[in-house]
């Protein structure tokens, strides 16, 4: 029944605008900067520091549907956030940072919460 | 400097990128699928979009017949952060021709977190490695979410909890880069100004996320000062 719902030709506008707006916006400040041979002074001073900012805020983005003041008041995201960092500064192995981190998430999640 | 080494090292980094994104571009795929719309569709947009929550964002776009005009809002306001990516990676990519604009189309969130820090070991060819890295990341989202499409549906065992993969990924990145400067200051602008903006404003579609950049760039213009002066403090090794 949802094939019949569905205008292809619609369907693949949306895409295509989607697509189109995604590579502006990546694009976006290297045609802006890219170009002139002198990047203004705020520029590359953010772009020394932008990194670590923004790896803070993506940390925060994927938590962001937690739930602190309901349910299981985001416990385990937050156990498991902790997890991986132990496992991360005691073995420093990224893959089994990540590995028994989503492990241990999954468990406690299927089987404790 | 050999090409064999550059990739060997760029599968290696790309390896928790793999997983991530098996899992997230099969969700995708079955999602998508789920809606009906078939294998071509997975691929057309993992291989045209090319932005993980975007384009589970265009499902809801896809099925709720959106215009193109609320496609396109919904678009910068969910990828504006791309725009970010882009400022802080205008110098690393600066001289990575011919390889530049596929660089700049492939700057996802995970590839970000690959290429923004990296300080490569001797023999490593930089602008090989980012577009190795680029390409593998690509790969593994085009393959996830044509996967997920096709077969997804039959997968039996319990996968709950498994998008937590990408968090683990952040989070290392986060630790890692933590451990590299001694002035903390940007990374703690980032958590402190985004968790601000994610409680005023909630996390529906993403919508905390533009006044979290502006916040931060207000922030990290007015530390200023300070933060420019501490660069020396960066450890090399």
């Amino acid at each position: 029944m949802n094939n019949l719902m569905i205008n292809d030709g619609k369907s693949l506008m949306i895409v295509a605008v989607i697509s189109l707006v995604t590579i502006l916006l990546r694009f976006l400040p290297f045609l802006v900067f890219g170009r002139s041979q002198e990047i203004p002074p705020f520029i590359t001073y953010l772009s020394s520091v932008l990194p670590y900012a923004i790896i803070g805020m993506l940390v925060v983005y994927c938590l962001k549907d937690v739930q602190i003041m309901t349910g299981n008041h985001g416990l385990p995201e937050f156990i498991s956030v902790a997890v991986v960092v132990a496992l991360h500064l005691w073995r420093k192995n990224t893959l089994l940072s990540i590995a028994g981190g989503t492990i241990f998430y999954m468990l406690i999640i299927q089987f404790v919460f | 400097m050999s090409i064999n080494n550059t990739f060997k090292y760029a599968f290696n980094k790309s390896l928790p990128v793999m997983a991530g994104y098996a899992v997230l571009g099969m969700g995708f795929g079955i999602l998508l699928e789920a809606k009906g719309y078939g294998v071509i569709w997975a691929f057309l947009m993992s291989f045209t979009i090319y932005a993980g929550s975007m384009q589970y964002v265009s499902i809801n776009l896809l099925t709720g017949g959106a215009t193109l005009i609320s496609a396109a809002i919904m678009t910068v306001m969910v990828n504006a952060r791309h725009v970010f990516y882009g400022i802080s990676m205008i110098e690393r990519y600066k001289d990575t021709e011919p390889y530049k604009p596929y660089l700049i189309f492939a700057l996802t969130d995970e590839t970000y977190s690959l290429v923004c820090n990296e300080t490569l070991p001797e023999g490593i060819d930089q602008k090989k490695y980012y577009f190795f890295v680029s390409a593998l990341n690509q790969s593994y989202w085009v393959a996830g979410s044509v996967i997920g499409s096709l077969i997804g549906s039959i997968l039996g065992f319990n996968t709950a909890g498994i998008e937590f993969s990408m968090t683990a990924l952040f989070v290392v990145v986060f630790v890692e880069q933590w451990k590299s400067v001694k002035n903390h200051t940007s990374a703690l602008v980032g958590v402190i100004a985004t968790t601000a903006c994610l409680l005023v404003f909630g996390p529906l579609n993403a919508k905390f996320l533009i006044p979290s950049m502006i916040l931060i760039t207000i922030l990290l213009f007015l530390f200023r000062p300070y933060l420019d002066k501490s660069k020396e403090d960066r450890k090399h090794e």
